[in-house]
């Protein structure tokens, strides 16, 4: 473990270095990714004139919705900082037979393959997250209770890791097609879904889509849960929120093991 | 390098232009049809975020009072977003700046001062053999939204207001064609323009009406006095590549406003076309070949 942690603690230094030797460009990605996020902000605000909550009686009124933002931010900006580059990394490494370096390495395959790049431009979002959700929460009508601060970051872990094991699911499905740029897409449109109150998802067609984003991809679960436990009350079924949530990243984390250790077995390397 | 990159073919009759024309579009039709799979993917993939947003605001109305939003009801609002959809695919340009700069910065473009081709016509047609394609491989997903999607749109508007809507829709078309083109040509002075590109499709999405019906900024002041930001997003071209089209099939501009507004469209489409040139004749005289 020790060791695994040094590893990554290499690995982290090395792309600071790399990142922070094309300092302009550093700059200009933070910049591009505060762009969106700040147009989203002005987005959200332009809503919140005309309406003073997202869906009846939700609680998303306007700074427990911007909570939910941040929290949406800051589990998003550790996915995209720690895993999404090697992700897309190893499309390239299957197409070109680079996986055959890695597999020959005295390390987990897996864990190599997932975070040996990263992207420190991506935190940028998650430290505006992080000032948006104190802004938010000071303005809230009722404080979190103390369980909730202590609820928030087990529950934001457990979101980096349900969505930690869809990317490495999908990068997975690279090893069985040889190139999967449209699963991608597919995953930057499948977490969009993840970017609302799960209430907003209701009626004939909301409700089933709600089911199928909380049971069977826990993409709901993500944003959600920890976002409600600190920005509404800790109620009865708050709890099996919270405790499906815990449950559901480990599942995650089992499936997408075993996903990733099956594919990996497929492989054929296409280097001579 | 001044080579004269509009230069006629060498012993080519009347149609010779017409026939060089044709094969680009040919060529770039089969090349375009080698991805068809992941095209029809991406092109339903495409609606998913239209469904949150679907969502979103169907939500936003159950939570208020009011009937309407800037006008628009909550049918008008998904029926909006998805004609944008349509917008978007006559306006929208993937790659098509970047291209250009990539081929004037690794020195491919040269083959254009040299060749009696005109570059802009055949990134013209290629970009028409692109949407053909598109449409061909589209049709069948967005038959399949808009009819799911029915009950969201008002009756069929009159033959009057769909010919309007053609011609907005075709002269999206030439002005998001132009406008990307003269980005693109930006390549010539600044080698690498990834961050200007960005900045336009930021400016793009917010301000054309992809993200939200313009008329929502109405009540919001600009800084300049007596003029809210809906005025101001109304001096720019960017409305026409999305709300303008989708704001006519709904009914939310007609008559004499209607007529004017389709001007101002084929101005911005002649001002852009224009403009292109004159960058791509300026760009080509200061341009220095890199590339073996």
């Amino acid at each position: 473990m020790t060791r695994y942690l040094s590893i990554l603690g290499t690995f982290a230094r090395a792309c600071l270095v790399r990142d922070l030797t094309f300092r302009a460009n550093f700059i200009l990605e933070c910049l591009t990714s505060l762009g969106w996020m700040s147009m989203n902000l002005a987005f959200y605000l332009l809503v919140f004139t005309f309406t003073p909550e997202i869906g009846r009686n939700t609680g998303w009124t306007r700074e427990p919705f911007f909570a939910f933002v941040a929290t949406g931010l800051i589990i998003n900006a550790i996915v995209q900082a720690l895993f999404i580059p090697s992700a897309e990394e190893l499309t390239e490494l299957v197409r070109t037979g680079g996986l055959d370096a890695v597999l020959v390495k005295p390390l987990d395959a897996q864990f190599l393959l997932s975070l040996h790049r990263v992207d420190f431009s991506a935190l940028a979002n998650g430290i505006v997250g992080i000032a948006l959700l104190a802004w938010a929460v000071a303005r809230f009508a009722v404080p979190p209770p103390p369980v909730a601060w202590v609820l928030y970051p087990l529950l934001i872990v457990c979101g980096v890791a349900i969505l930690y094991a869809l990317v490495i699911m999908l990068a997975a499905a690279t090893i069985h097609l040889g190139r999967n740029q449209s699963l991608y897409d597919f995953w930057f449109y499948i977490t969009n879904f993840s970017r609302y109150p799960a209430e907003i998802y209701s009626g004939p067609w909301g409700s089933p889509l709600r089911a199928l984003c909380t049971f069977v991809i826990p993409i709901l679960l993500v944003v959600n849960v920890p976002a409600r436990a600190i920005a509404q009350p800790l109620t009865g079924a708050a709890w099996w929120a919270i405790g499906g949530t815990v449950l559901a990243a480990v599942a995650a984390l089992i499936v997408s093991r075993l996903v990733f250790q099956r594919s990996l077995t497929r492989y054929r390397s296409a280097s001579s | 390098m001044s080579v004269g990159p509009d230069a006629p073919a060498p012993g080519a009759g009347p149609f010779a232009g017409l026939r060089i024309w044709w094969t680009m579009l040919v060529i770039s039709i089969e090349e375009r049809l080698v991805y068809r799979g992941d095209f029809a993917l991406g092109t339903l993939m495409r609606f998913l975020p239209i469904v949150t947003q679907v969502f979103l605001w169907t939500a936003v109305f159950s939570a208020t009072s009011r009937g309407d939003i800037a006008g628009y009801s909550r049918n008008d609002i998904v029926a909006y977003y998805l004609l944008t959809m349509l917008s978007r695919a006559f306006s929208s340009m993937p790659g098509l700046a970047t291209g250009i700069a990539r081929s004037i910065r690794d020195g491919s473009i040269k083959k254009f001062l040299v060749q009696p081709v005109d570059y802009v016509s055949f990134l013209f047609a290629s970009r028409i053999a692109h949407k053909l394609v598109y449409y061909v491989v589209a049709a069948a997903p967005f038959a399949l939204v808009f009819f799911v999607c029915r009950s969201f749109f008002p009756p069929l508007p009159d033959a009057m207001t769909v010919a309007a809507f053609g011609a907005a829709l075709g002269l999206s078309f030439l002005l998001g064609f132009f406008l990307e083109a003269t980005l693109g040509m930006l390549g010539f002075w600044f080698l690498e323009i990834s961050s200007l590109v960005f900045g336009y499709m930021l400016v793009q999405y917010l301000l054309s009406g992809h993200m939200f019906p313009i008329d929502m900024l109405a009540g919001i002041p600009s800084g300049i006095p007596g003029t809210s930001l809906a005025d101001v997003v109304s001096w720019l071209p960017f409305q026409f590549t999305a709300y303008f089209p989708a704001a006519v099939w709904l009914g939310k501009i007609q008559g004499a406003e209607l007529g004017r507004m389709l001007l101002v469209e084929a101005g911005w489409v002649v001002v852009l076309a224009i403009g292109c040139r004159f960058a791509w004749r300026r760009g080509t005289r200061r341009y220095s070949a890199f590339g073996g």
